[in-house]
């Protein structure tokens, strides 16, 4: 294998990096009077960069750098574009959202980029300290972001809600990783794998392991660690909501992954019946609980936790397609999220004037498109055939089916009709009530870059449900590079195709 | 032509609806009828080039979609779902004529919705890759549920949801089963899966097998609907626009149950026939005595179509040849006779503003054409002989007879009940004295554009009454075989039913 320079393995991050504190540098040097939308269209260029950067590290040689703290592979390189095209959305969607109201917008830029740069580092890094630091990084600009409505009291209190209980769950983490540290003598993946196979202390092991399931399943919003989550997603700004609820998903469920099935592999027999728990529990109590709420912020924060444990159903797979399965849906439920979320932000403006479901009573009447591009995100939550939501549901449980998990299955499709519910009770609210004419809300028109912004949504929507064969390639690809295919503890299929 | 025209068949509609959404508002009735009668016409394409004499799927094409898991853009047609195509693509010029006036606001989504309806329909007829089936399945609830729920009557919105819902959740455990089948035998495929069921039935699938054809029946009995899984009906039926109480019921789970579960599962579907003979007879009996109780003239026909339905169910379980061939006749035939008397509602409804029998009477003498056309179509729906409902019915009945005697006797009270309801109604609401309603109010009788959906479909009634032979030549080159082997062999043998005295073969 040739040498790789170190960099180069981290070049997206750099590149970031390097923006955000442009970003920085530049914001106290432009008049206060003027626009930040330029620092707005610097961030975006970063962005477009890095994920060029990630599309080309495709081509680098699997490998490590930074003393084997950081690899790239086709599974780093997936979830960068992931979190690179999430981010490109964000900005995108968030362009004008702050315009008129706030003075910190080029933090707000700056903070989005360096969140991204920790979530992508935690998403490269085989080093377990080298997650906690991506997993810092991440959450401390978060914390911030989610308070960004300064003089909003319930943006505050998200702030210091998701604050508290998120620096409490890194510190589970992180005591996960102490207890790793003391059973195998290493924070290495690698290390760790070799040392729970030839592992004298079990108890230890499943100590740590938990500790850590709890650190990420808080992360993730999965049950029973999801308190947090409808507070912080109705206090934060939406379009910040959108980027919370996909982004820092998508690079904590790398990290289980890369926890679970690679450095506990061969204890599996612990955390699959934990993961399978916190999978139904997830979907249970995410549906349940949004079938009552009628805030639409607070429902869409439940039906988070839902698809929080949509994805761990095809954690308990544990094959190279759990592994690919869950990489395409959390793509797949990032595209509809996030458009969701940045529909709201629409809708709602900076002030959120439309947080309750009977705000949004006939709004197809006077937002036509924007009900439209609404409809097809509901519609892919539910699981609508030819959407992207249908198939990585789709592709979930019939890697969860082929495990034999076929109970899960079950109680996962039932929980996707209950869920089908209160996604439809929206949907019907916006298309089928007559339209209140007396709060009447003056929008701004919509600009060109949210325009785009929702375009790629719809397009990523369409995409995955109906050609999503170049998606899912990248993501088997990703289960292969990474998985450890013959390791006698994987459950290989007899399969009609050929899986690599 | 022939490997693609089912594609273009299907997506044609997608298209119209794309045309739609940029159209001005005033073409749009003009362009939806013209397209529909367009896509009509193509459909006739497969009658006119369909060989009787060839078994399995003709106009196929099989082009893999997905590579992990193995789909398969996989179409075709065999004499059991052609007709079928035929009927989405006749029914739907017939949905946009009786929409014309009626629908006067959100034509757009009601005309595009409309079309993405007939794309899901056209989707399940063809479809041979169970994962294609079923996305065509989940997607057909959508426009259906918000062309109710937009365009339906006071309640629609409350009927909407609760058809979702209804059709939602056992399509979950319909999606379970069909993932089991896929981790099992690799493959979605409907021909592959059928060769490998045999095989499949060993040892311990055997609960695993018996389970996934309980899910199966479970979702297509919901969509039928096959008492006592029947509760939307009527409230969907009534709440829902002409245009879709004509296409809300029946042939889509009727279709599926036969494709599908008799298909898929013959072992499964024979053990389990007594039980659906027995259901479907109770459904004749109980929907056809509700249907003699209505005030409302849409929940007379809800329950009248309730009824109607059952005697397809019954021809379907009773595995004979005779039963099976009459029970996809009556599904054309009851989908042409409802849907006319759907319309003739709706025409109705146009005029007087309500489906209340108590506020209608002596119609016949101020709308003496409407009145003709009411009365030959519901004589259709009765059953009555040289008219489409009677070849169905009598095949159903004399079929059934063979292997259950006692419960097929039964069901025949539905035919006098169904005459009761039918007559009762037709007598309260055309014949006697005008009622304040009728007498004070001056309706047009039935102008040129329902007479252009009308009488084609009233003509089409006794064509199908009289020369069903041509319909029945395709069904029975192919339905009889879907019986399970397991049935007692003798009975198909047996009987001297309907179809063969014709000489059909």
């Amino acid at each position: 294998m040739t040498a790789v320079f170190p960099a180069l393995r981290i070049l997206p991050e750099i590149l970031l990096t390097l923006t955000g504190v442009l970003v920085m540098v530049t914001e106290p040097l432009l008049s206060a009077k003027i626009s930040r939308k330029p620092l707005g269209v610097l961030a975006l260029l970063g962005t477009l960069a890095a994920i060029a950067a990630s599309a080309w590290q495709l081509h680098l040689p699997a490998g490590t750098a930074f003393f084997n703290t950081v690899q790239t592979d086709a599974f780093s390189v997936f979830f960068h574009l992931l979190i690179g095209g999430i981010l490109l959305v964000t900005l995108l969607v968030s362009l004008n959202y702050f315009e008129g109201h706030s003075t910190y917008i080029g933090e707000f830029y700056a903070l989005l980029l360096f969140s991204a740069v920790g979530m992508m580092l935690m998403t490269s890094a085989i080093e377990l300290l080298m997650v906690f630091l991506g997993l810092e990084i991440s959450s401390i600009s978060t914390y911030i972001l989610a308070g960004y409505r300064k003089r909003s009291a319930i943006s505050a209190e998200a702030s210091i809600k998701y604050f508290l209980l998120g620096s409490f769950a890194t510190a589970f983490f992180l005591y996960g990783v102490a207890l790793c540290f003391g059973a195998t003598g290493s924070t290495n993946i690698y290390s760790i794998a070799a040392g729970v196979a030839s592992s004298s202390s079990p108890l230890l092991l499943v100590l740590a392991l938990g500790m850590m399931l709890i650190g990420l399943g808080f992360k993730v919003s999965a049950a029973p660690f999801h308190v947090w989550t409808p507070d912080v997603y109705e206090g934060a700004p939406a379009p910040i909501v959108g980027f919370m609820s996909t982004a820092p998903k998508a690079a904590a469920f790398a990290v289980l992954l890369r926890i679970t099935y690679t450095g506990f592999g061969t204890m599996s027999h612990i955390w699959i019946p934990l993961l399978w728990i916190m999978a139904v529990a997830s979907m249970t109590i995410g549906n349940l609980g949004a079938l009552t709420q009628r805030n639409v912020k607070r429902m869409l924060a439940y039906s988070s936790i839902a698809h929080a444990g949509y994805l761990l159903v095809a954690f308990t797979a544990f094959s190279a397609d759990g592994l690919a399965a869950a990489c395409f849906y959390t793509a797949a439920y990032a595209a509809m999220n996030v458009g969701a979320f940045a529909i709201i932000s629409y809708l709602s403006g900076y002030d959120e004037r439309r947080v309750h479901l009977q705000d949004y009573a006939g709004l197809a009447k006077r937002h036509p498109l924007a009900s439209a591009a609404m409809a097809i995100f509901l519609l892919s939550l539910i699981g609508i055939p030819f959407t992207a939501g249908f198939f990585g549901k789709f592709y979930v449980f019939t890697v969860a089916m082929h495990s034999g998990r076929w109970i899960l299955v079950a109680i996962g499709l039932l929980n996707s009709g209950l869920a089908a519910f209160y996604y439809l009770r929206f949907l019907s609210q916006i298309y089928m009530q007559p339209y209140d004419a007396t709060q009447d809300i003056s929008e701004a028109p919509a600009q060109p870059a949210f325009v785009l912004g929702i375009a790629i949504l719809v397009a990523a929507v369409f995409v995955l449900g109906i050609i999503p064969n170049r998606v899912l390639h990248l993501a088997r690809a990703s289960a292969a590079t990474y998985f450890p295919g013959t390791g006698s503890n994987v459950a290989v299929h007899a399969r009609p195709t050929p899986l690599r | 032509m022939n490997a693609s025209i089912l594609t273009l068949i299907t997506f044609l509609p997608v298209a119209g609806a794309g045309i739609v959404t940029l159209l001005p508002k005033r073409l749009l009735p003009a362009f939806t009828l013209l397209f529909t009668l367009f896509i009509f016409l193509l459909t006739l394409h497969l009658p006119a080039h369909f060989d009787t004499a060839r078994h399995g799927f003709q106009f196929a094409c099989n082009l893999p979609w997905i590579t992990t898991p193995a789909i398969h853009y996989h179409v075709g047609i065999d004499g059991l779902s052609l007709w079928l195509v035929v009927l989405v693509g006749f029914l739907a010029p017939l949905g946009v004529l009786i929409s014309w006036r009626v629908i006067d606001h959100h034509q757009r989504e009601f005309y595009s919705l409309f079309l993405l309806q007939q794309t899901a329909m056209f989707g399940i007829f063809v479809s041979l890759d169970l994962m294609l089936y079923y996305a065509f399945w989940e997607l057909s609830l959508i426009p259906i549920t918000l062309l109710i729920g937009i365009f339906g009557r006071k309640n629609g919105r409350a009927a909407a949801i609760k058809f979702f819902l209804y059709a939602f959740i056992p399509s979950a455990l319909l999606l379970v089963a069909i993932l089991w089948l896929y981790a099992k035998t690799g493959t979605f495929d409907f021909v592959l899966l059928q060769s490998q069921m045999h095989a499949l039935a060993t040892g311990t699938n055997a609960t695993g097998l018996w389970l996934a054809s309980l899910a199966f029946l479970l979702a297509f009995a919901v969509k039928v609907p096959i008492f006592p899984l029947h509760a939307w009906l009527a409230d969907g039926i009534s709440e829902a626009p002409t245009a879709i109480a004509m296409i809300l019921a029946g042939k889509l789970g009727l279709y599926s149950l036969l494709r599908f579960h008799v298909g898929l599962f013959p072992d499964q579907a024979a053990h389990i026939a007594p039980l659906m003979v027995a259901l479907s007879v109770i459904g004749i009996l109980y929907g056809s005595l509700l249907a003699l109780v209505q005030t409302d003239l849409k929940r007379l026909a809800a329950y009248a179509t309730l009824g109607a339905l059952s005697f397809c169910v019954l021809g379907i379980y009773a595995f004979t040849a005779a039963s099976m061939d009459g029970a996809v006749y009556q599904i054309l035939s009851e989908s042409v006779s409802a849907g006319a008397f759907f319309m003739l509602l709706g025409i109705l409804y146009e005029r007087y503003a309500t489906y209340d029998m108590a506020q209608l009477g002596g119609i016949a003498k101020k709308l003496p054409g409407l009145a003709t056309l009411f009365v030959i179509t519901a004589l259709s729906l009765i059953g009555l002989p040289i008219l489409n409902g009677f070849v169905g019915e009598f095949m159903i009945l004399s079929g059934s007879f063979q292997t259950h005697p006692r419960l097929a006797s039964t069901a025949t009270l539905g035919v006098i009940l169904s005459a009761a309801y039918m007559l009762w109604m037709l007598q309260r609401v055309f014949y006697g004295a005008p009622s304040k309603l009728i007498a004070d109010g001056m309706q047009a009788d039935i102008n040129g554009r329902e007479r252009f959906a009308l009488w084609p479909t009233v003509a089409l009634m006794l064509v199908m009454g009289i020369a069903s032979v041509y319909w029945m030549r395709a069904i029975d080159a192919t339905v009889p075989a879907f019986a399970p082997r397991c049935a007692p062999a003798s009975i198909t043998t047996r009987i001297s039913n309907y179809a063969r005295m014709t000489n059909l073969r």
